[in-house]
């Protein structure tokens, strides 16, 4: 039996979007966030790998290039653990909508790819909180490569899946890592029910989709009393750069 | 309890890694805190090396990956228990693959000085999920001895004071906020640690070890045992195995 997450018992909704890099998540994230602010809704963000407490660690050991499939792993869900222990849950408890830019999805996939064991994995994320929302961005690899060659200087070493050893070329490399990646994506939608954006559409009809979506789930919660408000023009402190709250 | 044998994985394979080829000798001393483990590996090192045995010693909170982020996140008082369990099983994640493993594929003796049981008995007496913690643990190598320094919390308690002079936040499990002070809250969280460590010493079968002696008495019982664990094979060239368990 696989171990399920947690459900969410608190007044606050849980929305995440899943995705591999390139793949304008993090976008529409960004656009739902203020959608929502701007209804006088308590809206924070997370974003993967930025507890404060663990990141030097992740830092340093990306730099010197000191993980393995084992250590990688655990020491994301050390990061997701803080950032779930002291920000999301309790900002869940206290009604807020919390936005969160990857969650334990990313680890099955990409801890998957790895090497590392399938149910092992599960179980080490079984104390988050099962999302009310989960949005997967489908995307063609070679459209998200684009993207990231577009954006940036170089591709990293863990991002690129060199640890590996899939071939000697970063963007082949990366092409082959995230493929596989989106393949055990791909096979969890059903699973765990994901709503998937076609992210090859505009920026403005992916996020109308997301935001029917989210008035037709959540609709009821958001007119409601049961979710924490803000005096208008507020906004929660820390919440518009990404990172932690 | 399926019967394991020694430097085997527990529950699950490290990704990557054989361990068919491993021969050294894998013996862990656990125990709670102030029980002399840390006296105990550094004499039972020096007498190792002087019989010829290369030795690896090994502790918690020491990885070059985690050991200092480790160090630091305590430092704030702000580690939720959760947190503090990852970072503890990351730490022990990367000893065990770049220091024990390589030690034992090389024939060395690895002294380790706690092992995935303390961070499960630490994970429990803050609550967490004692099959959870069990799971995600479940990549260590079974070792050829466990060796538990028991004892009481009324000793501990006396070495503590006489030892060191003062209670130290972590060990005495005040995050855990079970106690008005930190010496109501070192009984209360100790005593919780050493029942949770009683309890894997059936499930896991440790060699119990009583150490409310003298530690002169403890290192004498604990050399004993490890000549044992040393001498070469049996006529029969039988595999020797982790002691059964439950």
């Amino acid at each position: 039996m696989r171990p399920a997450l947690l459900p969410n018992r608190s007044r606050g909704k849980l929305i995440v979007v899943e995705g591999i890099d390139g793949s304008g998540k993090s976008t529409q994230l960004s656009l739902l966030s203020h959608w929502l602010r701007s209804q006088g809704l308590a809206v924070a963000f997370s974003e993967w790998n930025s507890s404060p407490l663990v990141r030097q660690t992740t830092r340093r050991g990306k730099k010197k290039e000191m993980f393995t499939p084992t250590t990688f792993s655990l020491i994301h869900a050390t990061d997701f653990a803080d950032r779930m222990e002291r920000y999301i849950l309790p900002l869940l408890k206290a009604g807020a909508i919390v936005c969160a830019d990857r969650y334990a999805y990313t680890a099955f996939a990409r801890d998957v790819v790895r090497g590392v064991d399938r149910e092992w994995v599960r179980n080490l994320y079984s104390f988050a909180v099962r999302p009310n929302l989960r949005f997967y961005f489908r995307v063609p690899l070679d459209v998200a490569l684009g993207r990231i060659l577009g954006g940036r200087d170089a591709l990293k070493y863990y991002e690129a899946g060199m640890d590996l050893s899939l071939s000697r070329n970063l963007e082949e490399s990366f092409r082959l890592f995230q493929g596989r990646i989106i393949e055990e994506y791909e096979a969890m939608v059903g699973e765990m029910g994901f709503h998937v954006i076609d992210a090859t559409r505009s920026i403005e009809e992916q996020q109308q989709e997301m935001r029917e979506i989210v008035k037709a789930e959540l609709g009821a919660a958001l007119q409601s009393d049961s979710l924490l408000r803000l005096p208008a023009g507020e906004t929660l402190a820390g919440s518009q750069t990404s990172g932690i709250l | 309890m399926p019967v394991r044998r020694p430097l085997e994985f527990y529950k699950v394979s490290l990704a990557g890694v054989d361990a068919s080829e491993l021969n050294g000798k894998l013996i862990v001393l656990e125990g709670p805190d102030a029980v002399g483990r840390s006296t105990q590996v550094t004499r039972l090192r020096e007498w190792l090396e002087r019989l010829g045995h290369a030795v690896l010693d090994t502790g918690m909170a020491r990885s070059a990956l985690a050991g200092k982020g480790i160090q630091r996140a305590k430092e704030g008082h702000t580690l939720g228990a959760l947190t503090l369990t990852l970072f503890y099983t990351t730490d022990f994640a990367d000893r065990l693959e770049n220091e024990i493993i390589p030690a034992l594929r090389a024939g060395f003796v690895v002294l380790t000085d706690r092992y995935i049981f303390s961070i499960i008995a630490r994970a429990i007496a803050r609550g967490e999920d004692p099959r959870w913690i069990d799971q995600v643990c479940g990549f260590g190598l079974v070792p050829h001895a466990v060796f538990y320094l028991r004892a009481e919390v009324p000793d501990l308690i006396s070495r503590v004071v006489w030892g060191r002079g003062a209670f130290d936040y972590w060990e005495s499990g005040m995050d855990v906020r079970i106690g008005g002070d930190m010496h109501e809250s070192f009984v209360k969280y100790q005593t919780r640690l050493i029942r949770a460590l009683d309890r894997m010493a059936r499930d896991y079968g440790f060699i119990t070890i009583d150490a409310s002696r003298p530690s002169e008495a403890v290192f004498k019982d604990l050399q004993r045992r490890i000549l044992r664990l040393l001498k070469p094979r049996s006529q029969s060239g039988a595999r020797r195995e982790a002691p059964a368990s439950a």
